[in-house]
């Protein structure tokens, strides 16, 4: 499903973010990659959404060349991803509901479709009482879900997640990554980017490991160990 | 139109139509600047209207007077009313005054004035000349030359004197601030609208700024360009339109409680009666104007930020 083919990325201050990276993940796979801050787990995700260029090397989303697209298509690519942000990325002037609606008015759906589709997952996502509340009115854990309703709501093919936890107590922590387990056994791949040693260890899920630019371990069933 | 097309603009609409009303300061704020702008452009085409019609009266009332020699026959003269006429394009008019009209019309404009009428009684007879008075349409120049043909030509035995080279002068001088109120009003305007846009421009640019890391998370989950883009330019379409509701309410209130006060200044020129004449002028250039900078305001400042 994603393809890293030697992807060296040194951003305009000479600096050096990636090197020589390969790596593949495969249809329904739960891979997490971990590493430090600074590590480059960001710009790995970063590549995934198109969002960055790569140096040298090549980036594969289902079998096409991100960096080789136009625009249009890959709007259509992130249409099949499902992101989840440390720093949520809601929109703001859009209430809960709005904010849900607004992937699948993207995508183009009826009318009928939105309004039966998007309270369901409001309401297994817990957010049901603040259909009309904006995101600033939510508390941290309560944004997050709101992401991940978001991230959800168009079946994805993909769930990328960058450090979806990074901002929540260890309870709000749990649920995300226990919403993740539970799309991943719905058959759905996700790439989970974090650096908190605890879920790795709880999860028994394949690891890629990434220090100083370069991919040190990837296992099977791995452990976070730096 | 597609169905799909439809639907996604009715979702474009629905979106402006939110953030227009959520983002209350910001709305208010654009609206505000271009109501100060697009008012700015109506001043200057009320501005263009009173000085027209200034620069119209002060031409009307500069002539060539032909003066006849005392005795000349009244056909002779009109004779040479209908042959001036025939002479250049640019004359406007020319009347007849004779010897008793002109006796009449002095004795009507200083009959309170004892010392003059008692000067005419004095003379005896009717002291005044027949005479042509001829307006062109504009230049001086034009002015000086039917004053040249009229001492030249066949019939100027039967002229006493052409009093132009007196009003050579002030004919000159009102040409040159009329031509100069006019030079700089284009100058002027042009200035000021260019100042006003950037104005409109800047403020849109910072509502909208404020909204960046919305337009990048809209573009992140895969909305098209015109997802993005559509909802900012109807919002420059809905500031637009305010304003110019604002606007033409504000000039027609103008144009009526101002107009008496101009008419003094102005005698003949009635302000809201040229802002009913030139209503639709007003209502294209304060709409266009008002939607054309909005929109393509929000066009560009987006434009920016959709590369991602």
């Amino acid at each position: 499903m994603i393809r890293f083919e030697k992807v060296t990325k040194i951003y305009s201050d000479e600096t050096i973010v990636l090197q020589d990276v390969s790596f593949e993940i495969k249809e329904g796979e739960f891979v997490s990659i971990v590493g430090k801050s600074g590590a480059g787990k960001t710009t790995l995700v970063r590549l995934i959404m198109g969002l960055e260029v790569p140096t040298s090397g090549q980036v594969f989303f289902q079998g096409k060349n991100v960096n080789e697209i136009d625009s249009s298509e890959m709007q259509k690519i992130r249409r099949k991803v499902g992101g989840i942000y440390q720093d949520y990325k809601l929109l703001p002037n859009k209430t809960v509901y709005e904010n849900v609606a607004y992937i699948m008015e993207v995508e183009g759906k009826e009318k009928e479709e939105i309004e039966s589709e998007v309270p369901k997952v409001l309401e297994i996502i817990g957010l049901k009482e603040k259909f009309n509340n904006f995101p600033k009115e939510l508390s941290g854990g309560e944004q997050q879900r709101l992401a991940i309703a978001r991230a959800l709501i168009n079946q994805p093919d993909i769930i990328i997640a960058d450090e979806p936890t990074g901002n929540l107590d260890p309870y709000n922590s749990y649920e995300v990554i226990s919403l993740l387990e539970k799309v991943n056994r719905a058959g759905k791949t996700v790439v989970l980017s974090t650096h908190d040693r605890e879920i790795i260890n709880k999860l028994g899920k394949r690891v890629i490991t990434v220090e100083n630019g370069k991919i040190i371990r990837d296992e099977a069933e791995g452990r976070f160990i730096i | 139109m597609t169905r799909d097309m439809l639907t996604n603009f009715k979702r474009i609409f629905n979106f402006a139509l939110n953030d227009f009303g959520r983002n209350k300061g910001i709305s208010i704020a654009a609206i505000f600047v271009l109501v100060v702008t697009i008012m700015l452009v109506t001043g200057l085409v009320f501005f263009h209207g009173m000085a027209g019609y200034l620069t119209a009266q002060i031409q009307d009332k500069i002539d060539i007077t032909a003066y006849f020699k005392d005795g000349s026959a009244e056909e002779d003269i009109l004779n040479v009313k209908s042959q001036i006429l025939n002479l250049s394009p640019n004359i406007k008019n020319v009347e007849y005054v004779s010897k008793n009209q002109a006796l009449t019309s002095f004795s009507e404009k200083h009959k309170n004035d004892t010392a003059l009428s008692d000067a005419l009684q004095e003379v005896g007879n009717n002291p005044f000349l027949p005479s042509l008075n001829i307006t062109t349409t504009g230049a001086p120049q034009q002015y000086e030359e039917i004053s040249n043909i009229l001492q030249t030509s066949d019939f100027s035995k039967l002229i006493d004197k052409v009093d132009f080279s007196q009003k050579k002068d002030t004919i000159e001088k009102v040409y040159s601030i009329t031509s100069n109120v006019n030079m700089f009003g284009v100058a002027l305007s042009a200035i000021l609208i260019l100042l006003a846009i950037l104005v409109v421009f800047n403020t849109i640019k910072l509502g909208i700024e404020n909204s960046k890391e919305e337009i990048s998370t809209m573009r992140l989950v895969g909305a098209s360009d015109w997802f993005v883009r559509g909802p900012f330019i109807i919002q420059g379409i809905f500031y637009g339109f305010t304003a110019f509701v604002i606007c033409i309410l504000i000039s027609g209130f103008f144009a009526f409680f101002i107009s008496p006060k101009i008419s003094v200044v102005l005698p003949g020129f009635d302000m809201f009666n040229y802002f009913l004449t030139n209503l639709w002028i007003f209502v294209l250039i304060q709409l266009g104007f008002g939607i054309a900078v909005g929109t393509i305001s929000a066009f560009f400042v987006v434009k920016k930020y959709l590369d991602i």
